[in-house]
C-alpha cells in the first residue's frame, strides 16, 4: 500500500494569527494532519513550516493550494517524492534504577541519542532522526517504563540545490 | 500634520474611492462616526441591523464591481455582520468590512462588547486584520482593498480597537502593496490555451457554463464571441445569469437543480464542457460523479484551488475569464454545429418550462414572468432565497448585464431587500425590483425604514404564498407531504408598507397584476406589491437531492395517498 503521508514545507509571514489560519484551515476543511512543526527560517520576517499530511494525490493537492491561498503563505512544496533531509526530534524521560541504568546507557549510545539530564529514578533521553529511528527508540526504552515523552513532529529540507522558495 | 486613526481611515476610504458606507455606530465606532462627519463626500447609509449593512455593501459591490464597505461596532455589531460576510465569502463579493474593537488594553479581559471577531470570522473572510498601531492603518487598508478587489474577490475584515482610532499619526498612502504570498494570475499559460482551443476546435456538442467568474470580470463580450465562434449552447449557474441576454440564440438559461430540462439535457448530453468561472456547486451539478459523462470538462478559474476540487477537469486554465476568453478567442475557429444546436433546440421545444395552468389564485411563476415583461429593461432583480427565487431565475428574461442578484453560495434569506438598497444607491438612475418571499421578507423588513431614510425608489414584489415555500416543496415531494413549520403567518404588507410611508397595494386576481406593476413602475418612490398566489405551487424542474442531473422530475406528480 502506498504511503498516503505526504511532507509539505511552506513558508509563511511571521505575523500573529498564521498559525490559526493554517490550522482552521485544516480543521474547515477536513484535512488529517499528523504533524506540524513550525519556527524561523534563513529569511527575516518568515518561518518555515512542515506539515505531513495524510492523504491521496488529489486531497493533498488541495491542500497545498488552500494553503498556498492564504494571505500569509508565501509558498507550499510537496517535497514527499524529492531528495530530502527529514528529522525530528524527541525528549524521552524513562525510568531507570541502579540496575538498568547502563543497559540503557547502551541502548542510547547505539542510536547515537543524548542522555541530557539525569535524576536519581530516571533518565532523559534526547534523540534526532527520521520517524522510523526515534519509533524505534522509544520501543526499546517501553520496557523500561516510559515517563513522559515529548516529540516535535517531522521538519525537511530538500537537499543540494536551492530550489524550494518561489 | 498628524492625524488620527479615524481620519486616516477616512483618508484611506477617499484614496479608494469610496463614496458611501453602510452601518450603524456604537461604543467602539464612536472616534470614527466623529470623524466621518468631517467627510461629507462619503455617503453614510445608517441602517437597522448590520447583517444589511454587510448585504447593502454587497448589491452595491455587485452593481459598481468595487469592494462595498460597511461599519460595525463592536461585540453584537461584529457578530451581526457575520451572515452577510459570509454570503459575501461564498458568493465571491469584494467588501471591506470595518468594526470597532475594545481598546487595546481590554482586549482578552472580556470587556463589555469585546468580541473575537477576527477569530469567529476566520473561515469566511479572504483575509481579516487586528489592527495594532496607528502607523500600520493606512498600510492595512491599501491591502484590504487590494486583496478585496483582486483576483478571486471576497470580504476583507479589518477590526481597529478603539485607542487605536484616537491615536494619531502622520498619513501617507502608500503606492503599492507588498503581499509577497498574494499573486493572483490573469493571464493563463499560452501554450496551455493553444492546447485547449484545439480541444474546443475539435467537440462536436460543446456546452458553455457561464458563472459568476464571468460577471465579476466582465467578461461578457469576451464570452458572447466565445459562443458565438463555438456555436456552442450556453448554460448558467445561478450566479451566472446576466452574463449573457436571456434572448441571445445560444443561451440556455439555467442548468442545475431547477435548471431548465434542455439546459440539463444539454450538459449530460455534450462531449466537451467548458466551465468559466464556477465553483461546480453541488446545486450545479447535482451527482457529481455522473456529471456531464459523455464530456471532457475543461475548467478556467482564477482560483486555483477550484481545479479539481469538485469536477476533475480533463484541462484547465487558471487566469481570469475576461483576459483567459481574450488569449482563446482568436485561437477558435469558426464552427458548423448545425446538427448539435438542432438537437438542443428540439430538446427546448419540447421541454418548455412550465406554463400554470390559471386557476382561481394567482400562480408566483405568472407573477413573475409578467413582471419581467412590464420592467425596464435596464432594471435590476433581487431575489431572497426560496421557490420565488428560482422562479425569478427559471424566467429570467432582463437584458441588463449583471442584472440579476441572489444569494447563491449561502441562500441566505432576508438578503434581497438591503442588498437592493445597496444596488439602488450604486445606480441611482435606474430601476431596482425586489422579489421577496413572505417568509424572507420578514427576515430584513426593517430595511423599509432605510429605503425611506434615503429616499430610495426601490420596488418591491412580495410573493406571498403564506409558506416558507420551498421548505413546503421539498415536504412536499420527499417527506410524504408532512407539512412542518412551513405554514406561517404574514403581517398586512400594505399595512406594513403604510407605516413606514411607502405606498403598496395588495393583487389577488390575474387581471390586475399588469396594472399593479405599471403603477409601481411609474410611480417615481418606493412602492411595495404584495401577490397573494397559490399556497401549494411547486417550482419544476427539480432534480431530488443526490440524483443525477437529468432525473428531473418535470412537472407535478398525481397525488400520492397515504404514507410508504
Ligand atoms: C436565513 C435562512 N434560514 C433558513 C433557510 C432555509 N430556507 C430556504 S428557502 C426557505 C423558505 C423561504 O420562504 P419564503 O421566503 O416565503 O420564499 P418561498 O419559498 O415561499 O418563495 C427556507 C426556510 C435559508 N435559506 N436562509
Ligand atoms: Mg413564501
Amino acid at each position: 500500500m502506498q504511503d498516503k503521508r505526504h511532507t509539505l514545507v511552506s513558508l509563511v509571514q511571521d505575523e500573529p494569527g498564521v498559525l490559526t489560519r493554517v490550522a482552521g484551515l485544516f480543521r474547515r476543511r477536513g484535512f488529517n494532519i499528523e504533524s506540524l512543526s513550525v519556527g524561523h527560517c534563513e529569511q527575516p520576517g518568515l518561518s518555515r513550516m512542515t506539515v505531513v499530511v495524510i492523504g491521496d494525490d488529489a486531497e493533498v493537492e488541495q491542500v497545498t493550494k488552500q494553503l498556498d491561498k492564504l494571505i500569509n503563505v508565501v509558498s507550499v512544496t510537496d517535497i514527499t517524492r524529492e531528495d530530502k533531509v527529514v528529522r525530528e526530534l524527541a525528549l524521552i524521560k524513562v525510568s531507570a534504577s541502579a540496575t538498568t541504568r547502563s543497559e540503557i546507557m547502551q541502548i542510547v549510545d547505539v542510536f547515537r541519542a543524548n542522555i541530557v539530564d539525569v535524576a536519581p529514578d530516571s533518565l532523559t533521553v534526547e534523540v534526532t532522526g527520521d520517524e522510523d529511528k526515534i519509533d524505534s527508540l522509544i520501543k526499546m526504552l517501553r520496557d523500561f517504563g516510559m515517563q513522559e515523552l515529548a516529540r516535535t513532529g517531522r521538519t525537511a529540507l530538500t537537499r543540494g540545490v536551492f530550489s524550494q522558495t518561489k | 500634520m498628524k492625524k488620527t486613526g479615524a481620519q486616516i481611515l477616512c483618508e484611506s476610504l477617499l484614496q479608494e474611492g469610496v463614496d458611501v458606507i453602510f452601518g450603524i455606530s456604537g461604543g467602539t465606532v464612536i472616534p470614527l462616526y466623529d470623524a466621518f462627519s468631517q467627510y461629507p463626500q462619503i455617503r453614510r447609509v445608517l441602517v437597522r441591523h448590520e447583517q444589511a449593512a454587510a448585504h447593502a455593501a454587497a448589491g452595491y459591490a455587485r452593481v459598481r464591481h468595487k469592494a462595498g464597505v460597511c461599519v460595525g461596532t463592536s461585540g453584537p455589531g461584529a457578530t451581526n455582520l457575520v451572515t452577510g460576510i459570509t454570503d459575501a465569502y461564498l458568493d465571491s463579493t469584494p467588501l471591506v468590512v470595518i468594526t470597532g474593537q475594545v481598546a487595546r488594553s481590554f482586549i482578552g479581559k472580556d470587556a463589555f462588547q469585546e468580541t473575537d471577531i477576527t477569530g469567529i470570522t476566520l473561515p469566511v473572510t479572504k483575509h481579516s486584520y487586528l489592527v495594532r498601531d496607528v502607523a500600520n492603518l493606512a498600510t492595512i487598508f491599501k491591502e484590504a482593498f487590494h486583496i478585496a478587489q483582486t483576483g478571486r474577490p471576497g470580504p476583507v475584515l479589518v477590526d481597529i480597537p478603539k485607542d487605536v482610532q484616537q491615536e494619531e499619526t502622520e498619513f501617507t498612502y502608500p503606492d503599492t502593496v507588498n503581499l509577497p504570498g498574494y499573486n493572483p494570475a490573469t493571464e493563463a499559460d499560452p501554450a496551455h490555451v493553444a492546447n485547449v482551443a484545439e480541444l474546443l476546435n475539435r467537440a462536436e456538442r460543446p456546452v458553455v457554463i457561464a458563472g459568476r467568474g464571468v460577471i465579476l470580470s466582465r467578461a461578457y463580450e469576451e464570452l458572447k464571441e466565445l459562443v458565438e465562434t463555438m456555436q456552442a449552447p450556453v448554460v448558467h449557474t445561478m450566479l451566472g445569469l446576466g452574463s449573457l441576454p436571456p434572448q441571445h440564440y445560444l443561451n440556455l438559461g439555467m442548468l442545475g437543480m431547477h435548471g431548465a430540462v434542455y439546459a440539463n439535457r444539454a450538459v449530460q448530453d455534450a462531449d466537451l464542457i467548458l466551465a468559466i468561472g464556477t465553483r461546480f456547486g453541488d446545486r450545479t451539478t447535482m451527482k457529481a460523479s455522473e456529471f456531464a459523462p459523455k464530456a471532457i470538462v475543461v475548467h478556467i478559474d482564477i482560483d486555483p484551488s477550484e481545479i479539481g476540487k469538485n469536477v476533475v477537469p480533463y484541462a484547465s486554465l487558471v487566469g481570469e475569464a475576461k483576459t483567459v476568453l481574450g488569449q482563446l478567442n482568436p485561437l477558435l475557429r469558426k464552427s458548423d454545429r448545425t446538427a448539435w444546436l438542432a438537437q438542443v433546440e428540439s430538446w427546448r421545444s419540447s421541454n418548455p418550462l412550465e406554463e400554470p395552468t390559471p386557476g382561481t389564485k394567482l400562480s408566483a411563476r405568472r407573477v413573475i414572468r409578467r413582471l419581467y415583461e412590464t420592467i425596464d429593461e435596464k432594471s435590476i432583480v433581487v431575489t431572497g432565497v426560496g421557490q420565488h427565487q428560482m422562479f425569478a431565475a427559471q424566467e429570467y428574461a432582463s437584458p441588463r448585464l449583471n442584472g440579476f442578484l441572489s444569494s447563491g453560495g449561502l441562500g441566505t434569506m432576508g438578503f434581497e431587500l438591503p442588498a437592493a438598497l445597496g444596488a439602488q444607491i450604486a445606480c441611482p438612475d435606474e430601476v431596482v425590483w425586489v422579489v421577496a418571499g413572505d417568509g424572507g421578507f420578514q427576515m430584513t423588513m426593517q430595511e423599509l425604514s432605510t429605503i425611506v431614510q434615503e429616499g430610495l425608489p426601490v420596488k418591491i414584489a412580495i410573493i406571498n404564498n403564506g409558506y416558507l415555500g420551498m421548505v413546503r416543496q421539498w415536504q412536499d415531494l420527499f417527506c410524504n407531504r408532512n407539512y412542518v413549520d412551513v405554514a406561517i403567518h404574514t403581517p398586512d404588507f400594505v399595512k406594513l408598507a403604510d407605516a413606514y410611508g411607502i405606498p403598496a397595494v395588495r393583487v389577488e386576481n390575474e387581471c390586475d397584476v399588469p396594472t399593479a406593476f405599471d403603477r409601481a413602475n411609474a410611480h417615481p418612490g418606493p412602492f411595495l406589491l404584495e401577490f397573494a398566489v397559490e399556497p401549494e405551487e411547486n417550482v419544476f424542474p427539480i432534480v431530488a437531492p443526490g440524483q443525477n442531473l437529468d432525473c428531473m422530475i418535470e412537472a407535478p406528480q398525481p397525488a400520492v395517498t397515504g404514507r410508504s
